[in-house]
C-alpha cells in the first residue's frame, strides 16, 4: 500500500497528491511516469512524475479529474492509500547538454513539463517557460514554473488573466525575436503539440514531444499505447514516452485516445450518481 | 480391474451453448469413479515411455496405479514431488504431444488420460487440508526469480524446499503471470492459480509486486542488494502486429491488451473498471493456443454475434491444442483457414469495419517444417468486423536487456541460456521459460525453472556464484 502523505487541490479540476512510493523515487528521472490503481476494481492509469525526493520516498502526482479514475483518486485525503504504485516507467527525457530551451506546457501537459523545465533550470540552462490554459481560474503551478525558468509566460484561451494567446503564438513570437534554442519541449493536448511543431517547423528547431495515450500495462506488454512514429509503430510506454514531434503521427493518437470515450463518461455519469446517492444517506 | 477400453473415459463438460456465455470453467473434472475407471486403463508399463516425454519427469504410471488404487492423497505425493502446479498443468500442458502421446495404450485406441487423471488428483488435495510439503533448514542464501509465471513460480518454490530465501519479483500487481493475464477463467480458473501462489506464499518465498526489473530496480541492483542468484522468468510479453495497413484503427487489439483487460482486469465484469469496447463481429488473427483463447473470451462477451478465426494454414498446422480448437469449434466459432490478413478496412471516426483477405494454399515445406502458404492471385475479400485481435506471437519483454548490457540475447531478443541448465554468460544469472524459449508452453517454462533452480543449487554449492 502506498500512503498519502500530502494532497493539494490546485483548482476544481486539478490535484496533487504526494505519495510514499520509495521504490519509485529512488530512481525516478524527469519525463517517466506510474502506472497506479486506486482499489481492486480499478483500472490501471497512468500518470507522470512530477516530483520524487529519493530521500524521503516520496513522489508527487498531478491529475486532472477527467473519468471515474482520476475521480476517485481526487477524493483521496492524506491518510489515504492507493492500492498499486508501478514505476518509474518509460525512458527517461534526454535532457544533457541542452543550454537554450523552450518548456512549453498546455494545461494540465503543465505538471508533466514543469520537472523538465526544473531540471533543465538546475543544470544551468536557460529555459524560456511557455504555460497556457483555458481560462485564469485553470493556472497552477505558476509560481513553482517561474521559480523554475529564466523567463514565464502564462496565456489564456479567453484572455481572462489579462494574456489573450495560445502557446503558439508566444512560441512565435520569441522566434521571431531570434531566441535560438537548442531544442523546444512541447506537453500538453496532441493539437497543441502538433501546432507547436508547426510553427518551429519554419526555425528547424527541434521539438520534443511527450505522448500520453491510454495504456493497461505501461511495461511493453499490451501494445495499446502504440503511436506512429517517423512511419514506424512504436509503445510510448518502453519506447516513449518522449517523441521527435515532427515524426508523430496526431491524428491517429488523437482517435486512439477516444477508443473508450463512450465508456467513460457512462462510468463517470454512474459514479456521479453514486457520489450523489452516498451524500443523501 | 484393468479397464480394456480403448476410448479415454470422457470428462464431464458445460454445455457449449451455455458455457459461450459464461467464464466458468469448461470441463468439470472426473469424479471418484471416473478416475478409478480410467486410471485403470494403465498398464503400468515397466519403461514408462510417458515420463520422457514430460518436462518435469512426473512419475506417471506411479500416481495413475494409486488413482485406480483409490489412493488420491498417495497419488497427488508423487505428481507434486516433481510438479510445483500439479492442478494447472492437469488443465493447460498439451499432454497430447507429451506424455499421453508416447503412452502405449495409445498403439492401439486412446492414451490413458493423463491430464485429466492429474487434474483429478490435484483438485482433491486442494479440497482438503493444504500437504505440507518437505523443506530443508532455511540456508539464509537469497536468491531472486523475476517474475511469478510458471517459470518463475517453479524455480521459487524448488529452491525454497531447498531452504534458499527466494523472493519473487513481479511487475504487475498481482502474482502469476500468463496464467493470470493470458489463460482465461474457463480453461484455467484463477482461484487454482491463487491457491498454487498463496502455498509458495505458505513456504516462506516473497512476493515483491509492482516491481518491474530493467526499470524500478536493474538486475545488477540486485546483486548489490545481497542476492546471490537471479532467475530470469519474465516470459515473451511484448506483443507482436503484423505491420499491415490499418492495424491502429480503434478496435484492433493485440491478444495481450484483450486477454489483460478481460483476465487481469476483469473488464467482463460488473465491479471492473477497466473498458473493453463493446464489439458485435469480432475477428481474431492466429492459431496457437492464444488466438482460441481470446476468440473464446471475445464470444462471452455481452452483444458479441460473430466470432471468426482467421488462420493462413490449415487445421492440421494449427499449433493449437486440439482439445482448444475443438472447444472452439462447439461454441459456435467460425474458422476461416488457408486465409491471411493483407488490410484492416476503417470508417470515417477510424474505427476498424472489415478485414482484407487472400485466400492461401500449401507449398513446399517452410523451415519449420510445414508446408508454406502462399497467396492464390485474386482471392481478395472481406469479412466484417468492429473488433479484430492479433494473437501472431509474442517476443520477450525489452526492459531488462536494456538495462542488462552484459546480458546475451539473440536477434530475436530472447535471452540466451543453456537449456538444460538454465545458465547464462553472466554470472550469477539464470533463464528459462518464454524469456529464454520465446512463446511456449506452461510446462516447458516449469521444467526450465526446474532445471534453473538446480543449476542455482549446484553452483551455490560448488562455490562458483
Amino acid at each position: 500500500m502506498y500512503d498519502i502523505i500530502e494532497a493539494m487541490r490546485y483548482n476544481p479540476a486539478v490535484k496533487r497528491l504526494t505519495v510514499n512510493a520509495p521504490m519509485v523515487a529512488r530512481r525516478a528521472r524527469p519525463g517517466q511516469f506510474v502506472m497506479l490503481r486506486v482499489n481492486d476494481a480499478g483500472e490501471r492509469i497512468p500518470l507522470t512524475i512530477a516530483h520524487s525526493d529519493p530521500e524521503s520516498g516520496a513522489i508527487t502526482i498531478i491529475f486532472q479529474e477527467v473519468g471515474k479514475t482520476t475521480a476517485m483518486l481526487g477524493a483521496l485525503d492524506v491518510g489515504d492509500r492507493l492500492l498499486d504504485v508501478v514505476g518509474p516507467l518509460g525512458i527517461p527525457s534526454h535532457l544533457d547538454g541542452m543550454k537554450k530551451v523552450c518548456v512549453i506546457g498546455g494545461g494540465l501537459g503543465c505538471a508533466i513539463a514543469y520537472p523538465q523545465a526544473k531540471a533543465l533550470f538546475d543544470m544551468g540552462a536557460e529555459v524560456d517557460m511557455i504555460a497556457g490554459f483555458r481560462n485564469r481560474d485553470l493556472i497552477f503551478m505558476e509560481e513553482e514554473m517561474r521559480a523554475a525558468s529564466s523567463r514565464l509566460t502564462v496565456c489564456t484561451d479567453d484572455g481572462s488573466n489579462g494574456n489573450r494567446a495560445l502557446v503558439t503564438d508566444i512560441l512565435k513570437e520569441y522566434l521571431e525575436q531570434g531566441r535560438a534554442y537548442d531544442t523546444i519541449i512541447a506537453i500538453g493536448p496532441l493539437v497543441m503539440m502538433k501546432y507547436v511543431c508547426l510553427t518551429a517547423k519554419p526555425y528547424d528547431l527541434p521539438v520534443i514531444v511527450s505522448m500520453n495515450p491510454i495504456m493497461v500495462d505501461g511495461t511493453g506488454m499490451c501494445g495499446c499505447c502504440r503511436v506512429t512514429v517517423d512511419g514506424q509503430v512504436k509503445f510510448a510506454c518502453v519506447d516513449g514516452p518522449d517523441f521527435d514531434g515532427y515524426k508523430v503521427d496526431y491524428d491517429e493518437a488523437m482517435r486512439r485516445n477516444q477508443m473508450y470515450i463512450q465508456q467513460e463518461e457512462r462510468d463517470m455519469a454512474a459514479h456521479r450518481c453514486q457520489g450523489e446517492g452516498q451524500n443523501h444517506v | 480391474m484393468f479397464n480394456k477400453s480403448l476410448v479415454k473415459t470422457p470428462i464431464p463438460e458445460q454445455d457449449p451453448k451455455a458455457r459461450a456465455g459464461n467464464f466458468s470453467e469448461v470441463a468439470l473434472g472426473y469424479t471418484d469413479e471416473q478416475a478409478i475407471s480410467e486410471a485403470s486403463r494403465c498398464i503400468g508399463c515397466k519403461h514408462k515411455p510417458c515420463v520422457a516425454g514430460c518436462p518435469v519427469e512426473v512419475d506417471i504410471p506411479a500416481f495413475v496405479l494409486k488413482l485406480a488404487a483409490g489412493d488420491p492423497a498417495a497419488a497427488y505425493e508423487i505428481i507434486r514431488s516433481n510438479n510445483a502446479l500439479p492442478a494447472m498443468c492437469g488443465r493447460v500442458c498439451p499432454q497430447e504431444t507429451q506424455c499421453e502421446v508416447l503412452c502405449v495404450r495409445g498403439k492401439k485406441g486412446d492414451p490413458v488420460a493423463v491430464g485429466r487423471l492429474e487434474r483429478y488428483a490435484a483438485d482433491w488435495a486442494m479440497a482438503r487440508p493444504r500437504l505440507e510439503m518437505a523443506h530443508a533448514a532455511p540456508n539464509g542464501i537469497k536468491v531472486a526469480v523475476i517474475g511469478s509465471g510458471p517459470a518463475g513460480l517453479t524455480c521459487a518454490g524448488e529452491l525454497a524446499c531447498m531452504g534458499y530465501d527466494v523472493t519473487i519479483f513481479e511487475a504487475f500487481h498481482k502474482p502469476g503471470g500468463v496464467l493470470v493475464y493470458g489463460i482465461p477463467e474457463f480453461r484455467l480458473p484463477k482461484a487454482i492459480v491463487t491457491y498454487e501462489i498463496d502455498g509458495l506464499l505458505a513456504q516462506g518465498v516473497k512476493l515483491a509486486s509492482n516491481c518491474v526489473i530493467g526499470r524500478s530496480m536493474s538486475v545488477d541492483e540486485l546483486f548489490s542488494d545481497g542476492f546471490r542468484a537471479v532467475f530470469i522468468g519474465s516470459g515473451a510479453g511484448l506483443p507482436t502486429f503484423m505491420k499491415i495497413p490499418g492495424e491502429n484503427f480503434n478496435g484492433v487489439y493485440s491478444a495481450n491488451e484483450f486477454l489483460t483487460r478481460i483476465n487481469l482486469m476483469r473488464a467482463f465484469a460488473e465491479d471492473g473498471d477497466t473498458p473493453i469496447m463493446r464489439a458485435r463481429r469480432v475477428a481474431v488473427v492466429g492459431g496457437g493456443n492464444v488466438a482460441m483463447d481470446a476468440a473464446r473470451c471475445a464470444l462471452r462477451l455481452p452483444g458479441v454475434a460473430h466470432v471468426t478465426i482467421v488462420y493462413r494454414r490449415s487445421e492440421r498446422e494449427m499449433p493449437a491444442r486440439i482439445e482448444e480448437i475443438h472447444h472452439a469449434q462447439e461454441e459456435g466459432i467460425d474458422f476461416q483457414l488457408l486465409t491471411n490478413p493483407v488490410e484492416l478496412l476503417g470508417d470515417e471516426k477510424g474505427w476498424v469495419s472489415a478485414m482484407a483477405c487472400v485466400r492461401m494454399e500449401l507449398s513446399e515445406p517452410d523451415d519449420s517444417g510445414r508446408r508454406r502458404p502462399v497467396p492464390i492471385q485474386g482471392s481478395r475479400f472481406e469479412i466484417e468486423a468492429d473488433c479484430v485481435i492479433m494473437a501472431i506471437g509474442s517476443s520477450p519483454n525489452p526492459l531488462i536487456r536494456q538495462t542488462t548490457p552484459d546480458l546475451q540475447v539473440n536477434k530475436w531478443g530472447c535471452v540466451v541460456a543453456d537449456e538444460a541448465t538454465g545458465r547464462t554468460e553472466k554470472k550469477g544469472v539464470y533463464a528459462g521459460g518464454d524469456a529464454v524459449t520465446g512463446a511456449a508452453t506452461v510446462i516447458l517454462a516449469m521444467g526450465a525453472g526446474r532445471a534453473a533452480a538446480n543449476s542455482i543449487h549446484q553452483d551455490i554449492l560448488a562455490g562458483l556464484i
